[in-house]
């Protein structure tokens, strides 16, 4: 099952910064959105991979000797919040610079930068 | 004593809240600096306790470590969060005049105070995926604040800081699930056992991704575009906030990682280090002589400053540390305070372009004089502090025999001076291309105070700390102690190892 998540994952990234380079700021986004799944995914396969095992334990019983890892769900969960409100900001960060700058190609962007200011 | 330490990221935080609340009456602005009064007040007793009794830790919830949520300060995260404080307090105060309604009503209040909790937090923290939760918390504040406003420049500055610092705060996260794959824990303490356990090899791999990702909040060379792309844009107060204390939380977490945790191919890591610390001396200062804009000059001397203090780390002889921790203290004082001084000029002169100001000196004496403390500071001229932090790296550059890298220090060093030297002659000397005369006077009283105290405070605290380096020395041996030994760090948060 590793295995699968490994190629998932690698596709993931793959496609992800094939999308972050191709100079356009709204497949950056997509892009990104790709590559932050692609590190939630690490996370919880990096907590090991079970079966079918939840870990809920019945009050007063023993530890079952097979659970799954909460840790890495509760990490994934967190930032999977963080990561939709960086989204949500970048969008609309987005949609404001195609509606100020006219553009969504970062090599045009040169408003902070101006190719001339080295008189 | 987990209130203590859970105190200097309460009060930003409660304060964000109330200055929210209020944002649109003045009150918001003296809800920020009596705020950031109470954290300075907070982070002196911190200080003193930590001075007392040594390393002291918390444990968030009673979880015990390594299971909870740790909080820990050391000399080193107490230092932090003190000088943190104090930027805060000089900032807040700079603000009242600097920020005007429009920004207020937008919550810039709630936002700097939320940054600050941001900052403070990643100071204090002692659990890995913590740290990400405060820079994430740093980092959606900053956000704000940069395009706050939304001038053309901002929306451009900032598209470029949010892309690259999304795609470092993923590395981070993706670091960190490696870590805990390998290891098993997040709990830093924990962790510095831990890994001698764990596959060398995929450590190296998962440090290298730290590296990368704290690399880009530092700035360091190759990955610090997105500074100078942005810094210069927003409003002066913050960019003073960010430039005094944003990339030095990145430099914070390389030196606490890489004492603490990956200590342990110093030879690959390390070198590593060695030669991105050159290459980021040497690039900042030399983005800097070709700048014409004081804002822009001033932005990539962060870059070629930090490479000093990734100096400190790679050399990581006791020395070195020492000088990367006085560094780190000294720069953020400085730091701040030129952009501070920057702002003022803009307000009076009506520029940061060179090209387009002059006279300051003649009008604006006592600018000229406040100009010139940080201002050589940041170069290294004694007896200002900026000097004893650049001659303890190049020492404990000398000691190991790196000759290269210490003549490469001083000669950032130079070249440091002839940028600062550009915006004196251009700025303070010349007279003012249309003839205007620059008076502070032109300020209200009120302006004209709320500018002038915090940047004559820093001025005092960097001329304090160049002419009684002793304690701040000593201080500073102390601090890399505990980084190079971290026995007492553990010790205070898993207790007594066997």
């Amino acid at each position: 099952m590793e295995f699968l998540f490994a190629i998932t994952i690698g596709v993931l990234v793959a496609a992800a910064v094939y999308l972050m380079l191709s100079n356009h700021l709204l497949r950056f986004i997509f892009g990104l959105v790709l590559i932050s799944n692609a590190a939630n995914l690490t996370i919880f396969v990096a907590g090991r991979l079970t079966d079918g095992a939840p870990p809920l334990i019945p009050e007063g019983a023993d530890a079952p000797t097979l659970a799954a890892n909460a840790l890495p769900q509760a990490l994934v969960l967190t930032a999977i919040v963080i990561g939709f409100g960086l989204f949500a900001f970048a969008i609309v960060l987005v949609f404001r610079a195609w509606t100020t700058l006219n553009s969504l190609t970062p090599d045009e962007m040169r408003l902070a930068e101006p190719e001339e200011a080295h008189k | 004593m987990s209130w203590l330490l859970a105190l200097p990221v309460v009060i930003p935080f409660l304060t964000a809240v109330l200055a929210f609340l209020t944002r649109q009456s003045p009150i918001g602005r003296w809800m920020s600096v009596a705020g950031s009064s109470v954290l300075l007040v907070a982070s002196i007793i911190l200080m003193a306790t930590v001075l007392r009794e040594g390393v002291i830790a918390g444990q968030m919830g009673n979880w015990p470590a390594p299971f909870g949520i740790t909080l820990v300060a050391d000399l080193l995260s107490a230092v932090m969060v003190l000088i943190t404080a104090i930027v805060a307090v000089a900032v807040s105060i700079y603000a009242i005049a600097d920020v005007d309604e429009g920004m207020e009503r937008l919550g810039y209040h709630a936002l700097f105070n939320m940054l600050i909790a941001g900052v403070v937090g990643a100071f204090i923290t002692g659990d890995l995926f913590n740290l990400y939760v405060w820079f994430e918390v740093m980092l959606i504040a900053s956000f704000g604040l940069l395009v706050l406003g939304g001038r053309p420049e901002q929306i451009d500055g900032g598209v470029k800081y949010v892309a690259l610092n999304l795609v470092s705060t993923i590395m981070f996260l993706t670091g960190i699930g490696l870590l805990y794959g390998t290891t098993g824990t997040l709990n830093m303490a924990d962790l510095a056992s831990a890994v001698d356990g764990a596959d060398q090899r995929l450590l190296t791999v998962v440090a290298v991704l730290f590296m990368i990702a704290f690399g880009v909040k530092a700035a360091v060379f190759p990955l610090f575009f997105w500074l100078p792309a942005s810094y210069h844009t927003p409003a002066f107060s913050v960019s003073a906030v960010f430039a005094g204390l944003l990339t030095k939380v990145g430099v914070y977490a390389l030196l606490r990682m890489f004492t603490l945790v990956f200590d342990h191919d110093t030879a690959f890591t390390h070198t590593i280090l060695l030669w991105v610390a050159g290459l980021t001396m040497v690039v900042g200062v030399l983005g800097a002589a070709a700048q014409s804009d004081m804002r822009k000059i001033l932005s990539f001397h962060i870059v070629s400053q930090i490479g000093y203090m990734i100096l400190g780390l790679a050399l990581l002889t006791p020395l070195a540390i020492v000088g990367a921790v006085f560094y780190l203290v000294h720069h953020i004082v400085v730091k701040a305070n030129l952009f501070l001084i920057a702002g003022v000029a803009q307000r009076i002169a009506g520029g940061t372009e060179l090209s387009r100001i002059g006279g300051l000196y003649k009008s604006a004496p006592l600018l000229a004089v406040l100009f010139v403390v940080p201002a050589f500071s940041l170069a290294g001229f004694p007896p200002l502090s900026g000097f004893w932090a650049k001659f303890l790296l190049v020492k404990a550059a000398l000691d190991v025999q790196g000759w290269i890298i210490a003549g490469i220090a001083l000669a950032v060093g130079l070249l440091t001076i002839y940028s600062m030297t550009k915006i004196w002659a251009q700025a303070f000397w010349e007279p003012h291309p249309e003839g205007i005369d620059p008076k502070l006077s032109s300020l209200s009283s009120r302006d004209r105070a709320a500018m002038l105290i915090p940047i004559a405070g820093l001025a005092v605290l960097t001329v304090v700390i160049g002419t009684m380096p002793e304690p701040f020395v000593q201080f500073a041996e102390a601090s890399a102690a505990q980084l190079l030994d971290p026995t007492a760090y553990i010790t205070a948060v898993l207790g007594e190892q066997p």
